[in-house]
């Protein structure tokens, strides 16, 4: 029982890591429509960033992750101005296959050698790791940092989404840009800040990420990316609790099998509860059915 | 009348296709081409056959697919498993080619018969689901069958796929691909593409052409894979998965959805690229490969946001109802 | 309309035309100098292990520059050519080396995914390669078939999975192991069957062996059932990254077992905090008095700037051993090559004295190292 109960906890720190990058995932997904590739790259800047931070430039690590926000935010308005922007009207397979090339571009160019360099990094964790054990059961600071931090982004960005000006704007975008432009929606603006709020999301989770996992490099971010954004479309793409949703299922799912089937066949069996759920519900667990056209 | 010159056209690409067949021979008898170019030439044809297949599921009948490389592999590991155990003569390489072929429609039968139902990224996350599935089971294949080697990859498949043949296929495959977009069956997969309710409207039964496109498609993935095991000396399980999928992904949507003149020529050309940057670039820039590769795609697709060919197709692949429009009073049922 | 059709026209003509210049661009190899050979590398240099290919490539060029870029009386000419470890495209950069920069020897590639198309290419052409690190027995023999032409410098699987396990007996008096490996890499498969066999022939136990796939990052699952097991080892036997992750891990799931992995784990960039106390195998020891150890580490620190790891050691010996091949040789004619590299007695390199065996794999002995206060320290010497 405590076994299983160490495994739920596993999962549950897991499923949170992905929660954290398929969050902002969702979002930009939810306003604009376009499965965001370079979000995992993106990620990826923000883990280093923050990694340069608290060893290289002695930031405390609360500092380091508003650092990685920030440049990661303008890394994110970057590519949207340069690279969606100008493709927002054409089809929308077009703005995913610049978003490939984008994240193929980043990967590259930060494995240079004047920027990140192709090596893996060890991470020295910024503060000491504490562990609790209630019940049988060991909790680390690590994991509560990491719980908490995901709970406070989605309820923040449900805030952000539901309660504020901006967040009104953004669903209006998410109906109809026209209409949305009629009503008074600065839609560039609109979609700027959209991509700036994921990336720095996504900076937050490779921070955190980081920490937990202390180990960086350059190609970090295909496949967390890929679990993130499989798990948003698990929940339910374009929807908040969808996502924190959809992580949770996959986190438990890859950590289960691998606890109680095979850790060979984890991939296998977190994929194939996708299709399945997908077969049943083919818009996510949480999704509404709605008509919609690549 | 038209008729007549349908024909005639007919010959004259018969004639061209042999021309430049004669040409590359030439060019390769006298040493223009040496083995290096050759087995990249080969390796493009290749690509361009698997590259059809996704055009034909995706450009034309608009199932988003990101797991073709997934049905690349059943094909090469089929085959390889066909020529391993029969050797490398002609008859059995058919028949590994043939074997190729049906494994990778039959899995793409049974895999579409649930998840064809699904839609847009929904179909295109499935489908990405489905090649990590086939990774995982390609590492783990050798504890069924030890010849295909399980993640220490596979050996010993004879190479008996020369140019000659890869040509043959690489003809035989447009050919198809033009055939069936243009035939009854073709146009209504477009139809299901431009708008499924009104398809169905009219009385296409929408999940059967999806499903006529889709095995057809990766049909030609497992074709284009049969071929690459015999050209290949290796199969490895990393040849098939996720990155490979986008490969076949970025060429289709870079030719022009629903081109396949634009499908081919792209294939082609991004093969090329790849390996034209590493002669450009020399030594000493090595490292940027990758970057540069990147930019190009970028910035293709922001100058070209149609794709490079639009959905226009040129020469033989061009539909007959333009070509029916220069006789005086035709009129051309479909 | 117009226009695009214009647009694509260009696009075709571009094309081909850059498919006529890449084909033209082969077709016109500089005339040979008098005394020229030509030798190739293939390493990853971009891509997901371009480290692995930095690391290889940096050993090679040291190599190269200190025979002062000649080889008996010949000149030395290389070519350096990336596979991004993608095995297609080592396919097809061998072929380029081969027939077009016409090259009599190969050093590469880094992977075994790699290196075993290389080698099925270049024995075809006749042309001999040295690979530094591929460890994967198909490399040089495949189903019984002998390929004459291909060697390498590293140990192959067997004799370092079964010197780990006769060291975790003999010396530490373990009972019990687990191994995590990853599923996807021959190298890691590799040492963890021989490990497992020589273990439980040895009288121990395998209470788990667990995989994980490459991009795998959370092993919490699979370490906290082994947490329970608690075995006397923990083999890991990867690359140092990884290693250094589940060390890492493992500790925080309270595992106390003692880790023990292979050369993968000699490198700089080891997390040694994490992993100390641990043992691996290795091909020399940086606190082995010969002086070429030494000579070797100060040379590459010099130069790079940071600590030589295994693949740049291994890069720098299947470079001189090649080197001294041809010099012996003393011809570019790779069947005369290969005779002079098979006959290689007792060469002295960093990694040991090295021969060949009839399979084209070193004989040399292998050394134990055990990470401590953040160094590695040298523990013993096995003889294969």
């Amino acid at each position: 029982m405590e076994y299983f109960l160490e495994q739920v906890i596993n999962g549950l720190q897991l499923g949170m890591v992905y929660a954290l990058i398929a969050l902002g995932y969702t979002m930009v997904y939810g306003i604009v429509r376009l499965i965001n590739f370079a979000h995992g790259d993106v990620f990826m800047v923000g883990a280093f960033i923050g990694y340069f931070g608290f060893t290289n430039w002695n930031m405390p690590w609360p500092l380091a992750i508003v650092v990685a926000m920030i440049i990661c935010a303008a890394l994110g308005m970057t590519i949207e101005r340069l690279a969606y922007r100008p493709l927002r009207y054409a089809p929308r397979i077009m703005a995913l296959i610049a978003a490939i090339g984008v994240s193929f571009f980043i990967e590259y160019f930060c494995s240079l050698k004047f920027m990140f360099g192709p090596n893996y990094r060890v991470v020295q964790r910024p503060f000491e790791e504490v562990y609790w054990s209630i019940g049988g059961v060991t909790i680390s600071n690590i994991q509560v940092l990491i719980f908490v931090t995901a709970v406070i982004m989605l309820i923040g960005l449900q805030y952000l989404v539901y309660r504020t000006k901006l967040g009104a704007a953004m669903r209006t975008l998410s109906f109809d840009h026209d209409t949305a432009r009629l009503m008074g929606v600065n839609v560039d603006r609109t979609i700027s800040l959209t991509f700036g709020i994921g990336a720095a999301l996504a900076a937050v989770g490779g921070v955190l990420y980081a920490i937990a996992y202390p180990q960086i490099f350059t190609f970090m971010g295909i496949m967390p990316g890929l679990k993130a954004f499989t798990a948003a479309v698990l929940g339910g793409i374009g929807l908040i609790p969808g996502a924190m949703l959809g992580a949770l299922i996959m986190g438990q799912a890859e950590v289960m099998t691998a606890a109680f089937i095979s850790s060979q066949l984890r991939d296998m069996i977190a994929f194939s509860i996708l299709i399945l759920v997908l077969l049943i519900k083919p818009t996510g667990i949480l999704g509404k059915t709605q008509p919609e056209k690549v | 009348m038209g008729v007549n010159s349908n024909y005639k056209r007919l010959a004259l690409y018969a004639a061209g296709t042999v021309a430049v067949y004669a040409l590359i021979k030439l060019l390769v008898l006298s040493g223009f081409i040496n083995p290096y170019w050759q087995r990249v030439l080969d390796q493009s044809m290749i690509v361009a056959i698997g590259a059809l297949g996704l055009s034909v599921i995706f450009g034309i009948s608009g199932q988003f697919s990101i797991g073709h490389a997934a049905f690349y592999g059943i094909g090469a590991y089929t085959a390889g498993l066909v020529t391993k155990s029969l050797g490398g003569e002609a008859a059995a390489f058919l028949a590994a080619l043939v074997a190729g072929v049906f494994m990778a429609a039959l899995v793409a039968f049974l895999f579409g018969l649930p998840v064809l139902r699904l839609t847009s990224d929904y179909l295109g996350i499935a489908t990405l689901g489905f090649g990590v599935i086939c990774k995982v089971g390609f590492d783990n294949a050798n504890k069924v069958i030890p010849a295909m080697g399980g993640a220490t990859g596979m050996t010993g498949v004879p190479q008996v796929a020369d140019f000659d043949w890869i040509f043959l296929f690489f003809i035989l495959s447009i050919v198809l691909a033009r055939n069936f977009v243009q035939s009854a069956q073709g146009r209504s997969c477009m139809a299901l593409r431009e708008d499924e309710v009104a398809a169905n409207v009219i009385g296409i039964n929408i999940f059967r052409y999806k499903m006529l496109a889709f095995v057809f498609g990766c049909g030609l993935a497992g074709l284009a894979g049969a071929l690459y095991a015999h050209r290949y000396p290796f199969l490895h399980p990393s040849n098939f998965d996720f990155l490979p999928s986008v490969d076949f992904l970025i060429i289709v949507v870079l030719g022009g959805m629903g081109s396949l003149t634009g499908t081919v020529v792209t294939a082609i050309g991004w093969v090329f690229l790849l390996e034209v940057l590493r002669a450009v670039l020399g030594m000493a820039f090595m490292d940027w490969r990758g970057v540069i590769y990147a930019l190009i795609l970028v910035v293709t697709i922001l100058v070209r946001r149609q794709g490079l060919f639009g959905n226009k197709e040129y020469g033989f692949l061009a539909p007959r109802v333009f070509k029916a429009k220069e006789g005086p009073n035709a009129t051309v049922k479909g | 309309m117009r226009v695009s059709k214009w647009v694509a026209l260009l696009t075709v003509i571009l094309f081909s035309l850059s498919i006529i210049a890449g084909c033209g661009g082969g077709q016109a190899p500089p005339p040979a100098a008098a005394e020229e050979i030509k030798i190739g590398l293939i390493a990853p240099l971009t891509g997901d292990v371009k480290t692995f290919g930095e690391s290889v490539k940096n050993a090679f060029e040291l190599a190269i520059e200190e025979s002062g870029n000649k080889v008996g009386d010949f000149n030395i000419k290389y070519v350096i050519a990336d596979d991004r470890n993608v095995a297609t495209e080592a396919v097809n950069v061998a072929d380029k080396l081969i027939t077009q920069d016409k090259v009599s020897a190969i050093v590469g590639s880094v992977t075994s995914s790699c290196t075993i198309p290389i080698s099925e290419v270049a024995q075809a052409a006749g042309v001999v390669v040295i690979s530094p690190t591929a460890t994967n027995p198909k490399v040089t023999v495949d189903a019984g078939n002998r390929k004459d032409f291909i060697f390498r410098a590293c140990f192959i699987d067997p004799f370092q999975g079964t010197v780990a396990a006769r060291f975790a007996l003999d010396e530490l008096g373990a009972k019990t192991a687990a191994v995590l490996f990853d599923q996807g890499n021959d190298y890691t498969i590799g040492l963890k069957d021989f490990f497992k066999e020589a273990f439980v022939a040895g009288g121990g136990t395998m209470l788990a062996e667990e995989a994980y796939a490459k991009t795998d990052t959370d092993f919490s699952a699979v370490l906290t059932r082994i947490a329970q097991l608690k075995p006397d080892i923990l083999f890991l036997p990867d690359y140092y990254q990884k290693a250094s992750l589940i060390g890492k891990q493992a500790r925080d799931k309270g595992i106390t077992a003692v880790f023990l992995g292979g050369d993968g784990w000699d490198s700089p960039d080891l997390d040694f905090a994490a992993m100390e106390g641990g043992y691996f195998t290795n091909h020399y020891s940086p606190e082995d008095p010969r002086p070429v150890v030494a000579e070797w580490v100060a040379k590459y620190t010099a130069k790079y700037g940071q600590t030589p790891d295994a693949l740049a050691t291994l890069a720098y010996d299947a470079t001189n051993l090649l080197l001294a091949a041809i010099e012996k040789a003393g011809s570019k004619d790779p069947a005369a090559i290969r005779d002079a590299m098979a006959a290689t007695d007792g060469f002295q390199a960093v990694s040991g004295s090295i021969s060949f065996d009839e399979n084209g794999n070193p004989i040399k002995s292998a050394a134990i190292l055990q990470v401590k206060d953040g160094a590695q320290k040298f523990v013993t010497i096995v003889d294969p």
